[in-house]
C-alpha cells in the first residue's frame, strides 16, 4: 500500500526526520541516516571559526537527502527571516524549519514571531515548516500564512520526556489539514510510535538518537517504531472500554 | 584596511576581492554563505566584490542541528 507523505512537492517514504546535532562523532551520521531511513535531515547555520579546522557537516549527509536548515539562534521573526535567506543562498534548497526562541530555560518557541516569519518566508517561496508550541489558533494562523507543515513540540528540546503535549497535538491532527510533525522531546521509539498512532504525519528526532548508547541501532529502532505507529493509525486503533470484554468465547463446556 | 570578519577585527591588505580574502583563509566556496554589510553576496559575485575598510563580513556554514 502506498502511504507517502507529500510536503513541498516532494514525496517522502520515511516519516522519520532526523536532526544532526549532538552526535558524539559526526562520522556516525551517514550510517545513522541510512539505518533511520530518514530522507529529511536538519542542519543549523553558524559562523565559521577561522581559528580552528572545522569539518563540513554536508560531507556526512547523502546528496539525495532533503536538507532542512533551521533558524536556531533567531530570537524574533526578522532574525529567522535573515537566517532562512542565508540558508537558501548557501545552495541547499528551499526548505526551512522556523525556530524562534527567546526563552533560554525551556527553549519554548515564540508562536507569535513564528507566524510572522512564516508569512514572510512562504511568500518568498520557501517550504516552511514552523516549530511551535501546540496551540490550535497558532496552527491555523501558520496554515493560513502558507506553512507546508506544522511542527508542534512533544516536550522541550533535548529533554527526552516524550509526548507530553499529546492532547494538544491530537487537536491539531483533528483540525489542521496539513501534516502535523511532532518535533522535540521524543526520547524513546515507543513515544515516536505514540505520536504516529494519534495521527502525526511524521516525527523529528535528534537528541534521542544522537545521545543513545549506540546511535545507529537507535536510529533503526526509531524507524521501526515510526512505521509501526503509522500502520496502527491507518488501520484504526480499537476503542478503549471501561470493563473487560472477553477475547475468547466464554460459552464453555466445563459447566455443561 | 580593517574589516570585521565574523565579529572579529582583522587586518587585511587593500584592494582584495571577497573571493581572494576567503581563499586566503582556506574556505571552500562550496556551500558557504557570505553576508557583506548584512547583504547576501552570491558566490558568482565574490570575484567582483571588493572588500573595503570597515566592511562587516559574516561567513557561515552548516553544522549539526535539530
Amino acid at each position: 500500500m502506498s502511504d507517502k507523505l507529500m510536503i513541498g512537492g516532494k514525496e517522502l517514504n520515511s516519516r522519520l526526520f532526523l536532526g544532526t546535532g549532538k552526535f558524539p562523532d559526526n562520522r556516525l551520521i551517514p550510517e545513522v541516516i541510512k539505518k533511520s531511513g530518514a530522507e529529511v535531515v536538519t542542519v543549523a547555520l553558524r559562523r565559521i571559526d577561522f581559528d580552528s579546522e572545522e569539518e563540513n557537516m554536508l560531507n556526512y549527509i547523502p546528496k539525495e537527502c532533503i536538507l532542512m536548515p533551521n533558524t536556531s539562534g533567531a530570537r524574533n521573526a526578522d532574525e529567522a527571516v535573515r537566517i532562512a535567506r542565508l540558508a537558501r543562498a548557501a545552495g541547499c534548497g528551499n526548505w526551512i524549519k522556523i525556530e524562534v526562541i527567546s526563552d533560554n530555560k525551556y527553549l519554548l518557541p515564540d508562536n507569535f514571531e513564528t507566524v510572522k516569519a512564516t508569512e514572510i518566508l512562504a511568500k518568498e517561496g520557501f517550504v516552511v515548516l514552523p516549530y511551535m508550541c501546540p496551540e490550535l489558533m497558532t496552527a491555523k494562523r501558520l496554515r493560513d500564512a502558507g506553512a507546508a507543515a506544522v511542527m508542534p513540540l512533544g516536550a522541550p528540546i533535548g529533554t527526552n520526556k516524550g509526548l507530553k503535549t499529546r492532547e494538544l497535538v491530537k487537536i491539531l491532527v483533528d483540525e489542521i489539514k496539513l501534516p502535523i510533525i511532532v518535533d522535540a522531546g521524543l526520547g524513546k521509539p515507543s513515544e515516536a510510535a505514540e505520536a504516529m498512532e494519534i495521527g502525526a504525519a511524521a516525527v523529528l528526532v535528534n537528541t534521542a538518537i544522537a545521545t543513545a548508547g549506540d546511535p545507529v541501532i537507535m536510529a533503526e529502532a526509531f524507524d521501526l517504531a515510526v512505521r509501526a505507529g503509522r500502520k496502527a493509525y491507518i488501520s484504526g486503533v480499537g476503542a478503549i472500554k471501561e470493563y473487560a470484554e472477553a477475547s475468547s468465547p466464554l460459552t464453555g463446556f466445563l459447566n455443561d | 584596511m580593517v574589516v570585521v570578519l565574523n565579529g572579529k577585527q582583522v587586518e587585511e591588505e587593500d584592494g582584495l576581492s571577497l573571493h581572494d580574502m576567503l581563499l586566503k583563509r582556506g574556505i571552500e566556496p562550496e556551500r558557504v554563505v557570505v553576508e557583506l554589510n548584512y547583504e547576501i553576496v552570491e558566490r558568482i559575485k565574490w570575484k567582483d566584490t571588493p572588500v573595503k575598510n570597515g566592511d562587516r563580513l559574516e561567513v557561515l556554514k552548516f553544522v549539526g542541528g535539530g
